[in-house]
């Protein structure tokens, strides 16, 4: 454990020493690295430690928060004591706090920090000399590997007091290739929540060649059309569609801020029969995956839509209280500097019975998205954008061309009824996602399918 | 001891541990910060916390190893050096690294700014709680048409910094911010709008709550309404915040990292024109009242106002001593790190166009119909600074026969980086100084696609 047991304890007495009906301490120690391999020579090495505390305190409908790297005795407690007044809680009177349980499971797998540095600048310098083989466009290559440890501690008013050691690697590659219509960028970035043992199943020159060829291709690239059009997304390349576009909506602090399109909506049909959405914390290794949140609740898989149907929202605590239910296990937070808010983890789709070839065989004209962007959305309306950063034509129920710089425009909702084909396949993709300032890593996932209209915003006159 | 003297100790310290042929630079920050939010008349959050932490960066025999902490434990600390040390080991050796030298640092004269307001020390907790839940108030009754405030925030912070380097480097820095915000949520009969109002100075008196009020709900309820409009091709005219992101995707052009690594848009045109004649686009961080304002940069290099585009013709690329010494030249004091947590990159501080002397009604007149684009939505998908595309999602209003006419929604504007910059016809007189140190003017382009139904 982080904290002894006693200590915590002492510490939420005393965060409650002003009144409060809620109290929380969320210890952290976090390790990572990074190596950055850039112009063909190791660019970067860097090595970063973080550790502290988050104190908070809930008296009604309002949280006090502080926060220390101080883990001492004194920095703890005057970290408690400062939430306790931010909290103005305004009662007073001594209130113990007794806890059970443990520091949870230690992590598995070949931990980073036990991994040869050279070991991991090899990785960046093999997928470099992958990606420049590619093609002779190929102009630049940046390549970075990333891992983190992160070991937290929880323990709260309730008694509960529990742990979890997170250990996630990254790697990445992003290419720059130069032709007649100027240069074009190529990016793949996967991810996983495990060790290095990550590079057993995956082959970083597959992902070299992905993002290489990414930029190739895109030299052929033709302007987007723009208009109203059927949009097909390929397995994985749409995840991060539906988590922006339907996900943040489904947040309980969101519906309850009045600011999801989703309010007051459970038991309805808020898309095409064909559309089930889960949220999953419990996805082996994904990128979004902890045995429990970061409020020690444990990582459950939660149907937010079935069969077009709006069964449920995510919830946290606070927000859970408010609603006189349990929290969902979507209480995350970036680091113990920030306070936890309702979070997704994995979001996806599942597989559905259309053969994908079918799906385009079966498209006249629109295009077929491979690789999205980021996005945005205002989740009060649902309308959103995202970028297309690897896309092609469909013609007559064929792929065609390539094209550039198209934006989908449209509505998360009415996406979302207009989905007519699901396909039998299956991917994800990992991202982090960003609320209110803080990013935390997720996964999305989808099979191939297609939204029936969508505005497509290109270049094209 | 001040706090900031605290702190150039420690680094000193750090920095004097250099052995022969070694050389070492420690940057260490420490900040208070207090951050409200009110929702529903209630403060939701409220969070008081300090931070500090550590960033140092070690070069022996042309290799540079970099490591952090959040923390300044002597344990930690020591930990940290002993990292960066091991990093240097493992990377390969670079002629052009290197610490920068007194007489470089020293050849301009540090600006004198002012952007330490010892009056925000003075505020206490209760003064700033009473402000955002009035503020919050204060929105909420603001118009008729206002349903709701999705959230209103108060925040500031008070963060020292110091750096030294075994090359004789010391410097020391303080600055206050103070900010507040509201976000209102406006609806009538069959849509709802969002519209974002914010105040931001050195001090908590240099707030103005009539801003944020008044920004708030011009901004949600001139788009209530709004409609998807045919596509096609129009002018477009940007709020002084579009503008704001517009110069931050074209920020990396100058970059002179990127130009050496082959992904400048503007490689090889130094001398050329690369935008109309009506541009002049200078990056400033010597004006006390940007945000972005700093008197010596991450290497401890005074910082100077840089002219990057004068009259279209393109003056130069950014440097830090590292890229200076790859690409021959001289640095421009340009270096920048994203807090202690990373090594002194090359980046822009306060961007800003020379405004004109025209108010965006005054600047369309003569153009027919024109798109007034308060807000753009997937800068970071939909726009590529390396091939230059530029294609955003966007909500404005349509300007006609002297006026605003009919709000807009679910289009997107499109074009890329060199045609818009060529295409820019006129710069408005509306100077907003932004949180994020650029400083926002309208900009008046008299052709871009709009896609709409």
């Amino acid at each position: 454990m982080l904290i002894e047991s006693y200590v915590c304890e002492r510490v939420l007495s005393r965060a409650l020493s002003k009144g409060g009906d809620f109290a929380e301490v969320f210890v952290e120690d976090r390790r990572s690295s990074s190596a950055r391999y850039d112009d063909g020579r190791v660019e970067e090495l860097t090595s970063g430690r973080d550790r502290g505390a988050g104190i908070r305190v809930i008296v009604g409908e309002t949280t006090g928060f502080a926060h220390t790297s101080d883990l001492s005795d004194a920095g703890l407690d005057a970290a408690a004591l400062a939430a306790a007044t931010a909290a103005r809680g305004g009662g007073g009177g001594t209130r113990t706090v007794a806890l059970a349980g443990d520091g949870g499971v230690a992590a598995s797998g070949v931990m980073p920090e036990m991994v040869e540095k050279s070991a991991k600048i090899e990785l960046l310098q093999r997928a470099d000399a992958q990606a420049r083989s590619v093609s002779p466009t190929i102009r630049s290559v940046s390549v970075s590997y990333a891992d983190s440890r992160r070991r937290i501690q929880i323990a709260n008013s309730d008694g509960l007091l529990t742990g979890d050691d997170r250990v996630r690697t990254r790697f990445m590659v992003q290419c720059v290739a130069n032709g007649d219509t100027g240069m074009q960028t190529g990016m793949e970035a996967p991810g996983r929540g495990m060790g290095f043992e990550f590079f057993d199943d995956f082959d970083v020159e597959s992902v070299a060649r992905t993002a290489a060829q990414r930029a190739v291709s895109l030299l052929a690239a033709v302007p987007a059309p723009s208009g109203q059009m059927a949009v097909v997304l390929k397995r994985g390349a749409g995840g991060v569609l539906f988590h922006e576009a339907c996900g943040h909506g489904l947040e309980a602090d969101l519906v309850q801020r009045d600011a999801s399109v989703f309010k007051d909506r459970i038991g309805t049909q808020v898309a095409s029969p064909l559309v089930t959405v889960i949220d999953d914390g419990t996805f082996a290794q994904e990128w979004g995956t902890a045995a429990i949140d970061d409020e020690g609740q444990p990582a459950q898989r939660n149907v937010l839509i079935d069969k077009g149907m709006l069964t449920d929202y995510m919830w946290d605590l606070v927000r859970a209280r408010k609603s006189g239910r349990v929290s969902s296990g979507n209480g995350r937070r970036e680091t113990y500097r920030h306070l936890p808010m309702v979070r997704m983890t994995n979001t996806y789709l599942p597989a559905g019975e259309t053969d994908p070839d079918e799906i385009i065989r079966d498209t006249e004209y629109g295009i077929y998205c491979v690789q999205l962007g980021g996005g945005q959305v205002d989740t009060a309306t649902g309308d959103f954008v995202f970028g297309v950063t690897e896309g092609y034509l469909i013609e007559n129920g064929e792929i065609t061309r390539p094209i550039r710089a198209a934006q989908l425009v449209g509505n998360g909702p009415q996406s979302m009824n207009l989905v007519d084909a699901v396909g039998n396949d299956f991917e994800t993709r990992t991202g982090t996602c960003g609320k209110s300032g803080q990013g935390v890593p997720v996964s999305s996932g989808q099979p191939t399918l297609r939204v029936a209209r969508m505005t497509v915003g290109g270049t094209a006159s | 001891m001040s706090d900031e003297q605290s702190l150039l100790t420690l680094c000193q310290s750090i920095a004097g541990s250099a052995a022969d042929g070694e050389g070492i630079e420690a940057y260490a920050t420490r900040s208070r910060e207090t951050d409200i939010d009110v929702f529903a008349g209630e403060i939701e959050s409220l969070s008081v916390a300090g931070s500090s932490g550590i960033g140092i960066r070690v070069i022996a025999n042309q290799r540079q190893g970099f490591a952090w902490a959040g923390s300044l434990d002597a344990d930690v600390v020591a930990d940290t050096l002993q990292e960066a040390r091991d990093n240097a080991r493992y990377s390969e050796p670079d002629e052009h690294y290197g610490l920068v030298d007194l007489a470089t640092a020293q050849q301009f004269d540090r600006p004198d700014l002012m952007l330490w307001d010892s009056r925000l020390e003075a505020v206490d907790l209760e003064t700033k709680i009473e402000y955002a839940l009035e503020l919050d108030k204060r929105v909420r009754g603001a118009d008729a048409r206002i349903r709701n405030v999705e959230s209103t925030n108060y925040g500031d912070g008070l963060v020292e910094s110091a750096l030294a380097s075994s090359m004789g480097i010391a410097a020391t820095n303080r600055r206050t911010i103070a900010s507040a915000s509201a976000v209102a949520i406006a609806g009538d009969a069959d849509d709802t709008q969002t519209g974002y109002g914010f105040s931001v100075g050195r001090a908590f008196e240099d707030l103005d709550a009539d801003v944020i009020l008044a920004m708030a709900v011009e901004r949600s309820t001139r788009l209530l309404g709004a409609q998807q409009p045919p596509g096609r091709r129009i002018a477009v005219i940007f709020d002084p915040m579009v503008t704001a992101s517009f110069l931050g995707v074209l920020s990396s052009a100058f970059n002179g990292e990127s130009m050496l690594k082959g992904r400048s848009l503007f490689l090889d045109r130094i001398g050329e024109s690369v935008a109309a004649n009506c541009v002049t686009l200078t990056d400033d961080p010597t004006d006390a009242q940007s945000l972005g304002a700093a008197p010596y940069d991450a290497e401890g290099v005074a910082c100077r106002s840089n002219p990057l585009i004068v009259n279209g013709v393109l003056q130069t690329f950014l440097h830090n001593s590292y890229t200076a010494r790859r690409a021959n030249t001289a640095t421009t004091g340009s270096a920048v790190r994203g807090g202690y947590r990373s090594t002194p990159g090359v980046g822009v501080r306060s961007l800003r166009l020379v405004s004109g002397a025209l108010d965006p009604i005054e600047l369309v007149a003569g153009y027919g119909e024109v798109l007034y684009v308060q807000a753009v939505h997937g800068l970071h998908s939909g726009t590529n600074a390396i091939s230059g595309d530029f294609s955003v999602g966007a909500e404005g209003i349509m300007m006609r026969d002297g006026g605003y006419q009919e709000p807009v929604r679910e289009i997107t504007i499109a074009s890329t980086l060199p045609k818009m910059l060529h295409a820019i016809v006129g710069i408005g007189n509306d100077v907003t100084y932004l949180p994020g140190g650029t400083v926002g003017v309208s900009v008046l382009m008299n052709e871009m696609t709009m896609s709409g139904a």
